[in-house]
């Protein structure tokens, strides 16, 4: 079975997974947990625009 | 007397769940945190950490063997076998060792090396639990 995913798509599944396991384990409480989780996939996800955006200033 | 032994008893069984504990997450992610009846946590990892490398096998993604001679390659290696079970499981069905023959493809050797080392976080983890380092 082969998958081929978009460039967003792939990163958007990396953070996801990535952000699940730095959740768990860089924080104590259930509620700290999520709060980590959630941050960590919103700076993924910035952080996909931002390199995004920057790709697309040096093309021009 | 009674509570020495209690004590005793109690330091025994932290110091095997401390060994037994991060062997048993490496060979099956989040596994280490089931054994030690964190449920939720050690599902929610296992599910993140095979389906990356799951999703990084079915991309065409690369799998690094112990002698790759290259740096990176043993770099590779070092990430991969962080999966435990199912590094081992892909070197002995043979996947994984296609050309890469699109770019999304290297994304996939990426995930699968990720999801080791995500492991390798989770295995910490795991010891910080059985040590009382972390509830």
């Amino acid at each position: 079975m082969t998958i081929t995913l978009s460039h967003f798509s792939a990163a958007t599944v990396f953070a996801l997974f990535a952000s699940i396991v730095f959740g768990i384990t860089h924080r104590e409480t259930t509620r700290d947990m999520i709060r980590y989780g959630a941050y960590c996939f919103v700076m993924f996800l910035g952080g996909v625009f931002v390199a995004g955006w920057v790709m697309w200033l040096l093309r021009r | 007397m009674a509570n020495s032994t209690t004590e005793k008893n109690a330091e025994q069984a932290i110091s095997t769940m401390s060994v037994l504990a991060p062997a048993v997450g490496w060979l099956i992610p989040g596994a280490g945190h089931m054994i030690q009846k964190r449920w939720i946590r050690g599902v929610l990892l296992f599910v993140s950490i095979v389906t990356m490398f799951l999703l990084g096998l079915a991309m065409q993604g690369r799998i690094y063997k112990a002698n790759g001679g290259d740096i990176l390659d043993m770099l590779g290696f070092v990430g991969d076998v962080g999966s435990g079970a199912l590094y081992i499981l892909t070197l002995m069905n043979d996947w994984g060792q296609g050309a890469i023959a699109f770019a999304t493809a290297d994304y996939g050797t990426k995930f699968i090396i990720v999801a080791g080392l995500l492991n390798f976080i989770s295995i910490a983890d795991a010891y910080h639990i059985a040590i009382g380092k972390k509830q």
